[in-house]
């Protein structure tokens, strides 16, 4: 069983559930941004949580099956079309051989994950089978898809079938303007009392520039870093710093004028101050931002970040017991 | 060197600044607590990432809670306090050719994104430096070896620091604006560290030269390659060696029909006997490389 590829989207890349343990040496976690959506995808479909799915961004793919299969779609709002028929999202549906799989553009949210139950068969590289393109590691052929790419897919779980439905009360919601929480650390104290607190009030912008690398805001007022004489070795902007690792989540903002917020493809290291760190129970809510939506920080402690992963956790975990 | 600073990185990092500067000492001590806490094979946590001045630790809060992930890095802090700062690491020779064609046509074309733009790199960090000419620079920079601090920024790019005083450390400033655009396999600078970019991309530091020694590489096809894709590691010992563009050219199609190799040995290295007498010391370690 095979899928081809007749058009990729904007960039649409194999992904699961990720591949730790190389950061030291700079390869980043990788998989799917949105893991929430990845589980519901997989369990839909009857895969292992962790299977391999394709993640689309922003634009939808164009796609062929050589053979009959039980395909769902999740994430962001994108009406996926079986030769031009809507077809439910959160929903597991058959395809049959020969069948066009296209997608609406994306409403709200930022990113598509469609799981084929037996998920995408890709060889895994360092134990995952995701894509990490700026190694040309990983997924199909070290990139994201292009035009004429023929995927293979696993063999289905005997627990695959049609019609499962993710119940409304599981579905999450992608607002097109709300609030990250973030625990304020690392060179935060770098910044001016000011700019400590204008971040924090700002309402800011996500820009173009958000990949699976960063995502980038822009809009609020510009940072201010207290001026002092550079350590040896950080560089002579006063956002700088001797090149340290940098944080999943972590927040730097070059210069002082746009925060940039590492996400799964992260660059591991640099030199510029990081002011503080996303909660992990927020990421997935990052990867359905799309541009020009609007994000405030909100500052938390330890306690309330342990407490929203918690309630993370414990949503997945309803999402699996409904599903399996 | 005060006690080290710890922050956290949200839920899951451990972030530990052991100063805000860079130096040896505190490269030592964060590869000391790496080595320690890697030892220990602690359940919950999955990176371990030492990087010049500091260090930064992943975990999952589930499985160690956060404050006794952070009492384990303190108890540890507290252990290698006292231990004698000795590295048992391997080093590696690294053939350079500077002033090439490739990194010269890549900085012309982000001339007006440099400090300098009537100079090329190489020129400039040389004035900066205080070298007579060009030839002296690449003297100094090829001559004492230099300490991998730091792998990463993307997959297996080394950073490097020189074991010279600090007096002699080679320092230049990044580029104003970063290039959209840097070779495979250049060697830069910025800030007093060198590097050699892994992959093709973008980037800010001073360019100098290129090597025809891949580095990172998926397919493995190289013997220095086969146990990983990517080959350097933190604690890595690099020796550059000035080739010309013969031996350049030579290497390359070596590289291509997959019989190139790197002139690689073990070695000890001691921060106490490095101070004593760091030009001899760097000298003698240099001589591991040729001798039998």
């Amino acid at each position: 069983m095979a899928i081809e590829v007749i058009k990729p989207g904007l960039a649409t890349s194999v992904q699961d559930a990720g591949r730790p343990g190389y950061y030291r040496i700079g390869i980043p976690l990788s998989g799917a941004l949105d893991q929430h959506a990845l589980r519901a995808a997989n369990w839909l479909v009857g895969n292992e949580e962790g299977a391999a799915v394709l993640e689309a961004t922003l634009l939808g793919p164009e796609l062929i099956f050589h053979a009959a299969a039980f395909v769902a779609v999740t994430g962001a709002e994108a009406t996926p079309k079986v030769n031009g028929e809507a077809r439910p999202r959160n929903e597991s549906f058959t395809v049959r051989a020969d069948d066009r799989l296209t997608f609406d553009y994306m409403k709200v949210g930022a990113r598509v994950y469609i799981a084929v139950a037996g998920g995408i068969d890709v060889p895994p590289i360092l134990g995952s089978r995701s894509t990490y393109a700026l190694g040309a590691l990983g997924g199909f052929a070290g990139r994201k898809l292009a035009a004429g790419d023929v995927l293979p897919v696993g063999q289905a779980r005997p627990g695959a079938r049609a019609g499962r439905v993710l119940a409304k009360g599981l579905v999450p919601t992608y607002p097109k303007s709300l609030e990250l929480r973030v625990m304020a650390g690392l060179y935060f104290h770098r910044l001016t009392e000011e700019s400590a607190k204008s971040f924090f009030e700002d309402t800011w912008t996500v820009a173009p520039e958000a990949d699976r690398i960063g995502y980038r805001y822009r809009k609020g007022r510009p940072l201010s870093f207290r001026a002092r004489k550079q350590p040896f070795g950080a560089g002579s902007d006063p956002s700088n710093i001797v090149d340290a690792g940098y944080p999943y989540g972590s927040i730097q903002v070059p210069g002082g004028l746009e925060p940039i917020i590492l996400h799964r493809d992260a660059v591991s290291g640099g030199g510029y101050a990081m002011i503080g760190t996303v909660i992990s129970a927020d990421m997935d809510r990052i990867a359905q931002m799309q541009p020009n939506n609007l994000a405030r920080f909100v500052q938390v402690d330890m306690d309330a970040a342990l407490k929203a992963r918690a309630e993370y956790e414990s949503k997945i975990a309803r999402m699996s017991s409904s599903l399996r | 060197m005060s006690a080290i600073r710890y922050s956290f990185g949200g839920d899951e990092h451990v972030f530990a600044e052991i100063d805000e500067e860079m130096s040896l000492e505190a490269f030592f001590k964060g590869m000391a607590i790496c080595g320690e806490l890697e030892k220990r094979r602690i359940a919950g946590v999955s990176e371990i990432c030492p990087s010049n001045a500091s260090y930064l630790v992943r975990f999952d809060p589930d499985v160690i809670p956060p404050d006794k992930m952070l009492r384990t890095l303190q108890q540890i802090e507290a252990q290698v306090g006292t231990a004698d700062l000795e590295l048992p690491t391997r080093i590696v020779e690294i053939p350079v050719l500077y002033n090439d064609p490739w990194t010269r046509e890549t900085l012309m074309r982000f001339r007006e994104r440099h400090q300098d733009p009537k100079s090329t790199d190489i020129e400039y960090a040389t004035r900066i430096n205080g070298y007579a000419s060009v030839d002296e620079f690449i003297a100094a920079h090829s001559g004492a070896p230099w300490f991998v601090s730091m792998v990463g920024f993307v997959a297996g790019l080394p950073f490097l620091f020189q074991m010279v005083e600090r007096a002699k450390q080679i320092e230049v400033p990044k580029y104003l604006r970063p290039r959209t655009d840097t070779p495979k396999l250049t060697v830069g600078h910025g800030g007093c560290f060198g590097c050699i970019y892994s992959v093709r991309g973008a980037g800010g530091y001073q360019l100098f030269g290129i090597t025809p020694a891949p580095i990172y590489d998926p397919a493995q096809r190289l013997p220095y390659l086969r146990d990983f894709m990517a080959f350097f590691r933190p604690g890595d010992i690099v020796k550059w060696k000035p080739i010309s563009r013969e031996e350049y050219d030579r290497d390359v199609k070596a590289v291509e029909a997959g019989t190139f190799d790197l002139t690689i040995r073990p070695v000890i290295f001691s921060l106490k006997a490095f101070h004593a007498d760091p030009g001899g010391y760097s000298r003698r370690l240099v001589e591991v490389l040729h001798g039998n």
